[in-house]
């Protein structure tokens, strides 16, 4: 079993403040307020439809709170222009659910795609980080490969590959494991453990996938009615009075 | 004396749109200005050179065979269906002639144009609603690259230079077919065919049929794109987007045809 990881110190990299987004007359996220500091990797556990997801997209700017203030790297990030928003997002990286690769071009096009556009962009290095990052993830033979040969774990894997090609410090992970059998699973959770440790990346990361909380996260939050509801290490979630936060861990 | 001015209650007019006349005007909004965005991200740098370049391939290339045979296919029609009746009047030499003004001035456009907007208007709403469903234009904002450019810009400009080589084509093909034609019932030589055909044409008429076909292109390419870019979340929105981008289109194609008739009777 392993050890529960511990509370990470230092400067705050992802602060969100009073974080409200309705659709229309259904207000999903009411009264969001989460500080993340660098190196940490926070796990959000919520039931399904909650608005988990909905965090990750309002702090990479798909979505639009209705109110509120996200501050990424000490900048207010909601009202930036969209040159300056790009800027921060590229020291981003977002895992998609489904992974989201780009499938009418191979793994090596789908890796090289966000690097070519940007502005100090050298081609002689690319190779060398293309082969690095499949390194990272065990999967330089799939190099050439098109996104529909790859399994599903595969194409998470490549995924993370390409969000780890601009060097991001912080990675929003959005239901990494969903749809992967256990074992998969696993090696998914210890790939993103060994990213962690190796890069020292900041990371959010929505699951549902307990075993993989307990093996990553520093801290967890949970959410419940649109607020956070509880928030603590693993172990005292677990152990927590709360019946509704201790049933998620209860056949974990 | 002092002019004593009365606050007067602000009276406010609002008028009732039925939704559907409000969906489509917003969608007629939603378009134009998708159109000046796509032509303002052409100007401005970086260029997805490559991209585009990938584009001319798979948009016109690819299209040249359908175009090709459709071509053939009308001039070898139009010419059959036009003998017998000039024929009535003796005017037969004069098939040549005429079946080259109705091709290169309108059915040779708007034909290949309306080809255009079924393969290639479905095609890219498909491919752009596909990509909008399974996250991909998400997946190119959030990594700080320009989705827009990449896609639609793309897209938009090799349409827009494509159709017009297209036509040019598919005309040339339809004298071809119409010369086929001809020599069933009639002869005459290739070469005096030719000559015979492009007897009264001259730049005035070649001129507007080879503008509004790059209009044709634009908007073909403009409503695949705007329909896929916004195609809601949802296998089913891509069938839509394919269907809706075909239909509007042609309907553009239509359109922009009958201004442009309009404006050649004046301005040529």
């Amino acid at each position: 079993m392993s050890e529960e990881k511990p509370e990470k110190t230092g400067e705050i990299i992802l602060k969100i403040t009073d974080l409200k987004k309705s659709f229309g007359s259904l207000t999903v996220l009411k009264d969001i307020n989460v500080e993340i500091k660098k190196g940490e990797t926070v796990v959000l556990l919520g039931k399904s439809g909650t608005g988990k997801s909905v965090i990750l997209q309002c702090i990479i700017g798909l979505l639009l709170p209705t109110s509120g203030t996200i501050e990424v790297f000490d900048t207010e990030f909601i009202n930036l222009p969209e040159a300056e928003k790009n800027l921060i997002r590229r020291r981003i990286g977002f895992l998609f659910q489904s992974g989201a690769l780009y499938d009418s071009m191979t793994v090596r096009q789908n890796l090289e795609f966000p690097v070519r556009r940007q502005p100090d962009f050298k081609n002689e290095d690319l190779s060398e980080k293309v082969n690095e990052v499949l390194e990272n993830v065990s999967l330089a033979d799939a190099i050439d490969k098109m996104p529909s040969e790859l399994s599903g774990g595969m194409k998470k894997r490549i995924s993370l590959a390409r969000t780890l090609m601009l060097d991001p410090e912080i990675i929003l992970y959005d239901e990494p494991t969903t749809g992967l059998d256990p074992v998969t699973s696993n090696e998914i959770s210890h790939l993103i453990l060994e990213m962690q440790e190796k890069l020292n990346v900041t990371s959010l990361i929505v699951t549902h996938d307990i075993p993989c909380a307990k093996l990553v996260a520093n801290r967890i939050l949970v959410l419940k009615d649109g607020t956070i509801a509880a928030e603590g290490s693993y172990e005292e979630l677990k152990n927590s009075d709360d019946e509704f936060v201790r049933g998620f861990f209860e056949f974990s | 004396m002092d002019t004593l001015t009365t606050d007067k209650p602000k009276k406010t007019f609002k008028i009732a749109l039925p939704e559907s006349l409000k969906d489509t005007l917003i969608k007629i909004t939603g378009l134009f200005l998708f159109a000046f965005k796509s032509i303002k991200e052409l100007i401005k740098p970086p260029y997805e050179f490559s991209e585009t370049v990938k584009q001319f391939y798979q948009i016109g290339y690819k299209s040249f065979s359908l175009i090709a045979v459709t071509g053939f296919i009308i001039g070898l029609t139009l010419t059959l269906q036009s003998i017998p009746t000039l024929q009535k009047f003796g005017a037969a030499s004069l098939v040549p002639s005429m079946v080259a003004l109705a091709v290169i001035l309108e059915i040779g456009p708007v034909i290949t144009a309306l080809i255009f907007a079924g393969k290639i208007g479905s095609g890219i709403g498909a491919e752009l609603g596909s990509m909008k469903v399974t996250e991909q234009i998400d997946a190119m904002e959030v990594s700080g690259c320009n989705p827009f450019k990449f896609l639609v810009v793309t897209r938009v400009t090799a349409a827009t230079l494509m159709l017009p080589l297209l036509v040019i084509l598919a005309d040339m093909i339809a004298l071809l077919g119409g010369f086929v034609a001809f020599n069933i019932t009639q002869s005459m030589s290739l070469k005096s065919f030719l000559m015979t055909s492009f007897t009264n044409i001259d730049m005035r008429d070649i001129l507007p049929a080879t503008i509004k076909t790059f209009l044709f292109g634009f908007s073909i390419g403009v409503v695949g794109c705007y329909e896929g870019y916004n195609a809601d979340r949802g296998t089913e929105s891509v069938g839509v987007a394919a269907n809706t981008a075909v239909v509007i289109s042609s309907l553009m194609v239509i359109l922009i045809d009958m201004v442009m008739v309009q404006m050649t009777s004046i301005f040529f």
